[in-house]
């Protein structure tokens, strides 16, 4: 959920397979395998073993790290195969018996599983609309306050939500616009009637937009400051002595400069369109019944963990991660045309 | 620039003291409630913004023991445990994975940065952790995230952002790689380190779901997935609160959700101005 690790990642994706391009293309030797610098290290042999036995720390204290995505990433993507078993945990993957693509099958003609989908497109929408621009706005606000301490401050208080769980954000929600809550309160203070909000089906989407834009929005200004503090003052200043007000210099000035990594933020987002969060859905789909609060990633749990049918979970959750690799590889591909004047060549 | 009209900064003002209160507000009535006492809170329906009388009742109850005083343990150890191992692995790869020429480095990349594209299913990696025999085991709330690849991609950029001249001389001056390591780019690293073990500790702490998929003993629970069952759960604390005379369950309840929040709110200011420095130099140099 952070965009700056994202525009760090993301430019590491387009390094690696940019530098595996050019080197299936060249038909040269990988890039790791330098040609021997010192004179006399003909045989690869030889030169290998040096050169492994030249970075031997190196390579050692990468080790703890390297078993861990081995074991438990590189695992459980193996794992997958159980997506084409009738999976019995007592048989285990070896022992379970393979029915192909029976499971994928089931999912194109379960009523349940394109409730999910649509849910999850809905709230992936949602977010897009307006969780996108959120942060931009208050980085703008943020940006334009003059004195360094009250900036700092209202740094400090935006960016802390996003440290929290999302078991407290959705326990503070509910203390403030729960049924018995201090919104509600208020209004019944004031002689109103009370508003139904959480355990509403109808609010379910507003509310889950408002959680996140209270949790990320402070967060996620952080790369558009940055942004923002490379505009040229001179600019701002010629602005001004051709008599542009705020709202034409934010217009003609500011917006232009940013222009390139909102754009690429834009990208990188919708590559990511369907990772829309598990916690914070997984924690309020009850209040509100499957009918609402069923999205792809709860489905997954339910299906495996509640109703023991992992084989099939397994088959959805391979179908929703395959259809994220697609997006996410064309997300970068567009990102690193744009990338040429993105942030991180800065 | 020419000053901004009284108009636009009194706009300004108000925008900003709005922002800050939407923040503030929940937090500030969820400590004000946990701190009243009971009489307080059920004359004012359930909540209080301003405490008229303060009582401690409901936090001395539930730290007596029992299972939240429990689970606050349990949350702390793999907390510390956690981030210690963590930020150790991260350091070890992300540094390897700097060098450059360091043999097999690229291929090792690769195999890291494609789980970025393809993280591990729900089932699968619950099968994995089952397989280890991490069932019941507080390993299972450390291992399964030991390496987060965001984390080692920003820390990797920042090694790499340390001038190699630094490094050269070091080597010339007789350094081997751990000396190297100790003794220049860690005390230059401090900022992301900081930063970086601010995130793990946070994400430690923070877990509650897997508590609920690996453990069938409750009372290994760390302190998000008992917060998850009592406050949003719905479920009710009457069984652990013992004397409901001194305590209202609101204050029980909201002085479980500060207890959660409280070790985050008071890291956080100390880590906080090193988040510029530590992850945006890491993250665009990366």
């Amino acid at each position: 959920m952070n965009i700056l690790f994202r525009l760090g990642t993301a430019r590491e994706a387009f390094d690696v397979s940019m530098t595996r391009v050019r080197g299936g293309a060249g038909g040269t030797s990988p890039p790791a395998e330098k040609p021997p610098t010192q004179p006399g290290d003909e045989r690869p042999r030889t030169w290998r073993l040096r050169r492994i036995r030249a970075d031997g720390v190196l390579l050692i204290i990468a080790v703890p790290g390297l078993v861990y995505f081995l074991f438990f990433h590189y695992g459980a993507l193996f794992g997958n195969v159980l997506a084409f078993q009738d999976f019995v945990p007592f048989l285990g993957i070896s022992g379970s018996e393979w029915v192909g693509l029976a499971h994928f099958e089931r999912m194109f003609g379960d009523p349940e599983f394109w409730n999910a989908v649509k849910n999850t497109l809905l709230i992936a929408a949602l977010q897009l609309v307006f969780f996108f621009p959120a942060p931009l706005a208050l980085a703008l606000l943020l940006n334009s306050i003059v004195g360094d301490t009250v900036r700092r401050f209202v740094q400090s208080v935006v960016y802390l939500p996003h440290f929290l769980s999302w078991v407290i954000v959705v326990a503070l929600f509910q203390q403030m616009l729960g049924g018995a809550g201090v919104v509600n309160g208020w209004l019944s203070d004031l002689g109103m009637g009370g508003i139904s909000i959480i355990g509403n089906p109808d609010a379910y989407g507003p509310l889950v937009i408002a959680q996140l834009i209270w949790k990320e929005c402070g967060w996620a200004t952080i790369i558009f400051l940055a942004a923002l503090s490379q505009v040229d003052e001179q600019q701002y200043e010629a602005a001004a002595l051709d008599g542009a007000g705020w709202g034409r210099r934010l217009w003609h000035v500011t917006l232009p400069a940013i222009r390139p990594v909102i754009a690429l933020l834009l990208v990188l987002r919708l590559g990511e369109f369907l990772s829309i969060g598990f916690e914070q859905f997984f924690l309020q789909r009850q209040s509100v019944g499957p009918e609402t609060g069923e999205v792809l990633e709860t489905f997954v749990y339910f299906t495996g963990f509640a109703s023991g049918d992992f084989g099939y979970a397994a088959a959805v959750g391979l179908f929703k991660g395959v259809i994220g690799v697609l997006l996410i590889y064309t997300a970068n591909k567009v990102a690193h045309r744009l990338g040429e004047q993105g942030v991180y060549q800065k | 620039m020419g000053r901004p009209t009284p108009a636009v900064r009194a706009a300004k003002a108000v925008a900003l003291t709005v922002v800050v209160l939407l923040v503030v507000f929940p937090l500030w009535t969820v400590l004000a409630t946990s701190l009243a006492s009971p009489q307080n809170v059920i004359s004012n329906g359930g909540w209080v913004i301003w405490p008229e009388d303060f009582s401690f009742g409901a936090y001395t109850e539930i730290l007596q023991g029992g299972i939240i005083t429990r689970a606050l343990l349990v949350s702390a150890g793999v907390t510390v445990i956690g981030t210690a191992l963590s930020l150790t692995c991260t350091i070890g790869l992300a540094y390897t994975l700097s060098r450059p020429k360091v043999y097999g480095g690229k291929p090792l990349l690769l195999l890291v940065l494609f789980t970025f594209l393809f993280p591990p299913g729900m089932v699968p990696l619950f099968l994995v952790v089952q397989s280890a025999g991490l069932f019941d085991q507080y390993a299972a709330l450390i291992l399964p995230f030991l390496v987060n690849v965001f984390n080692l991609v920003v820390m990797r950029g920042f090694f790499q952002s340390i001038p190699s001249e630094l490094i050269d001389a070091a080597r010339i001056d007789g350094a081997g790689e751990p000396a190297i390591l100790r003794k220049i780019v860690l005390p230059l690293s401090k900022a992301v380190i900081a930063v970086i073990g601010l995130f793990y500790a946070v994400a430690y702490w923070n877990r509650f779901f897997e508590a609920i998929i690996y453990f069938n003993d409750q009372t290994k629970w760390p302190i998000g997935t008992v917060l998850r069952q009592y406050v949003t759960g719905g479920a009710s604390l009457a069984e652990t609160s013992g004397e409901m005379a001194t305590t209202s369950p609101q204050s029980v309840q909201m002085a479980v959700v500060m207890l959660a929040t409280l070790p985050i709110v008071c890291v956080y200011p100390f880590v906080q101005r090193y988040f510029v420095k530590g992850v945006v130099t890491g993250a665009l140099k990366a």
